[in-house]
């Protein structure tokens, strides 16, 4: 019933193209993307309450400040994982086996480069950081490739054997940190123009907090602008919603799979060097915790979206710091409550992914 | 002309078999695609067609017999090679991406390089909506445009054969008129391979048809010969087709 009243409206738009071609009458007619700003309103609304019961703005913002921290954190490492299921349905628990190798790379480059790291140089600690990062996203998207090769290429469309191999190769990963660089609490400090505060009256805003968050922002950008703006990424986004018609044109998706696979792996070697910075301390399971907040958000988000990764994020990132001053009991919880609620709301997550 | 079939057909079936999963969908079948105008694909719903073209693009790995398109066999290709020889595909389905502007999808499908603007302004002068709709995202379109973006996109670059799978499904008597008018454009230009139920529409295209069912082919011939003997259309199509509109 449904269907047949929607069939006639679209049928009598045709009918209304063909017959007059130049469409003189309605020119504005035209339809464009309705932006769905709904769950945009999401982390305002959050951040309205909290900032009502903490009751304290300058606590607020620390803690809002933390949170959008951990939230670009959490993007960077999810935002790889949520194409690699939008684009060939692969789940991969191995995802934080790159977290762990970026942080021992980036440990590994660290060491050699102290003397710039405790330099009273902000430009020498920030080239330190970036050679870090730069040499961990290589090893881990190298690694990456091998891992697509011998873990997920065998197990194509099996869902349970690719929950257990990926599971395995993670393991696997995890024990091989441990033969290499010992078993023990490994330490990595912040470089000495990153440490402390920036005081704005009495205010404090942790500046590794603020270099995390630009760095996902820049992330953010850059994947939105290679999406939107280059015929790869158009091919990613065809893939995503059907990646049988991007064969049929005559793309190879399997390629394809590769890039992003290696690419979201690099991201989520540089989200374990983040990560790895912002907690100073970490042992070969440190990908662990953060993987559960990873897996929440790419479901909040809607499977495939880069867009909802961002945004699930941000919400995980608030429910978990602002529970965690306000009912500090439930800060665990928290972020399953959320999924709970949105899941509620929208079953496919915020922002659902077409799929033929 | 039309009516003669040449020596080497653009494609040739022999001996297709298709499983999907446990099931037998295509038990040998056998037909020719002859290079030019409309080779009509017929059947009553559930015959085997959609499967057919499947097959022939890859995207179902026959399990026995062969597919020759230009003389070469592409039965075991992967689908993007099958794509790359020269081969376009209008799914039953679309598969317009919805998430991407016309142009975007457009830009996809032109694998060569750039849009060719000549060839646009040919496919915006049989349909106008995809001139209109340039910038809008392909999830926006009815059900008609869609249709009109997905054969588009098969024909913004020369191919040497097009598989197109119900167009008119759907759609509403004065899009089909427009449609045809467009079929009879691409027609003097490449070779269709066009599966359908609306027998008034097969019947003004057509060249040669092939009627397909319970996954075989049980008629071969030419759609004036097919369109003048009633007796036949109904032995083969059934109602079916009339019913369909
Ligand atoms: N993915 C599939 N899985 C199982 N059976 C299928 C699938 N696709 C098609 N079939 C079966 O194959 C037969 C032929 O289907 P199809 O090729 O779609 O027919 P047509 O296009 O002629 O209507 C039908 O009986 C259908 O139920
Ligand atoms: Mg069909």
């Amino acid at each position: 019933m449904k269907k047949m009243r929607q069939n006639k409206k679209t049928e009598g738009d045709d009918m209304a193209d063909i017959s007059a071609p130049a469409a003189p009458s309605a020119p504005d007619a035209i339809p464009k993307k309705s932006l769905d700003l709904l769950p945009l309103a999401l982390p305002l609304v959050i951040g309205l309450a909290a900032w009502l019961l903490i009751g304290s703005t300058t606590t607020w913002l620390t803690l809002t400040l933390a949170a959008l921290a951990m939230g670009m954190m959490v993007f960077v490492i999810a935002s790889g994982l949520t194409l690699v299921f939008g684009l060939m349905d692969v789940i991969n628990f191995g995802h934080g086996a790159f977290i762990a190798i970026g942080a021992y790379l980036a440990m590994t480059v660290l060491a050699p480069l102290s003397g710039w790291v405790q330099a009273d140089n902000l430009a020498l600690n920030l080239a330190a950081l970036l050679i870090a990062a730069v040499v961990a996203m290589i090893g881990t998207g190298a690694l990456g490739l091998v891992f697509e090769r011998i873990i997920i290429r065998p197990v194509y469309g099996q869902h349970l054997k690719q929950i257990l191999i990926t599971m395995g190769g993670l393991i696997v990963a995890e024990q091989l940190l441990h033969a290499i660089f010992g078993g023990d609490q490994k330490s990595m400090a912040l470089p000495a123009g990153l440490r402390g505060a920036i005081i704005i009256g009495d205010l404090a805003l942790e500046k590794y907090r603020l270099l995390a968050v630009a760095v996902g922002l820049a992330v953010f950008a850059a994947m939105q602008l290679t999406l939107n703006r280059s015929r790869i990424g158009l091919l990613i986004r065809a893939g995503v919603e059907n990646s049988e018609m991007v064969e049929a044109l005559g793309y190879r998706i399997r390629r394809l799979f590769v890039g992003v696979f290696v690419a979201g792996s690099a991201l989520a070697g540089l989200g374990g060097v983040l990560w790895a910075l912002y907690r100073e301390t970490f042992t070969a399971s440190i990908g662990g915790d953060v993987m559960v907040l990873v897996f929440i958000v790419i479901i909040i988000g809607g499977l495939g979206s880069v867009g909802g990764c961002f945004l699930g994020a941000i919400l995980v990132a608030m429910m978990a710091n602002y529970t965690a001053f306000l009912v500090p009991k439930v800060a665990l919880a928290s972020s399953i409550l959320l999924m709970v609620a949105i899941l509620m709301w929208r079953p496919q997550g915020l922002y659902p992914v077409a799929k033929r | 002309m039309a009516d003669r079939i040449p020596a080497e057909p653009l494609l040739r079936l022999e001996g297709v078999h298709t499983h999907i999963g446990q099931y037998h969908i295509l038990q040998g079948v056998e037909f020719d695609v002859p290079e030019g105008g409309i080779t009509m694909l017929l059947g009553r719903n559930g015959a085997g067609k959609t499967t057919a073209l499947r097959t022939i693009m890859g995207l179902w790995q026959p399990s026995r017999g062969s597919v020759t398109f230009e003389g070469r066999a592409i039965g075991g290709l992967t689908t993007p090679e099958i794509a790359l020889s020269g081969i376009a595909y209008v799914p039953e389905t679309m598969a317009v991406f919805s998430d991407l502007t016309v142009e975007e999808n457009m830009i996809l499908a032109a694998r060569s390089g750039p849009l060719d603007r000549k060839r646009l302004d040919w496919i915006f002068s049989f349909f106008p909506a995809m001139q209109k709709f340039w910038h809008s995202p392909a999830g926006v379109l009815s059900g008609g445009q869609k249709q009109m973006l997905a054969i588009s996109r098969a024909i913004i670059e020369p191919r040497r054969l097009i598989l197109i799978d119900e167009p008119t499904k759907g759609l509403a008597p004065a899009i089909i008129e427009g449609m045809i008018g467009a079929f009879e454009a691409l027609k003097r230009e490449t070779t269709i391979l066009l599966v359908e139920q609306n027998f008034r529409f097969a019947a003004s295209l057509g060249d040669t048809v092939a009627v397909m069912d319970d996954g075989r082919i049980v008629h071969r011939g030419t759609m004036t010969a097919l369109s003048a003997d009633e007796a036949l259309q109904t032995r083969l199509l059934g109602l079916s087709l009339d019913a369909h509109q």
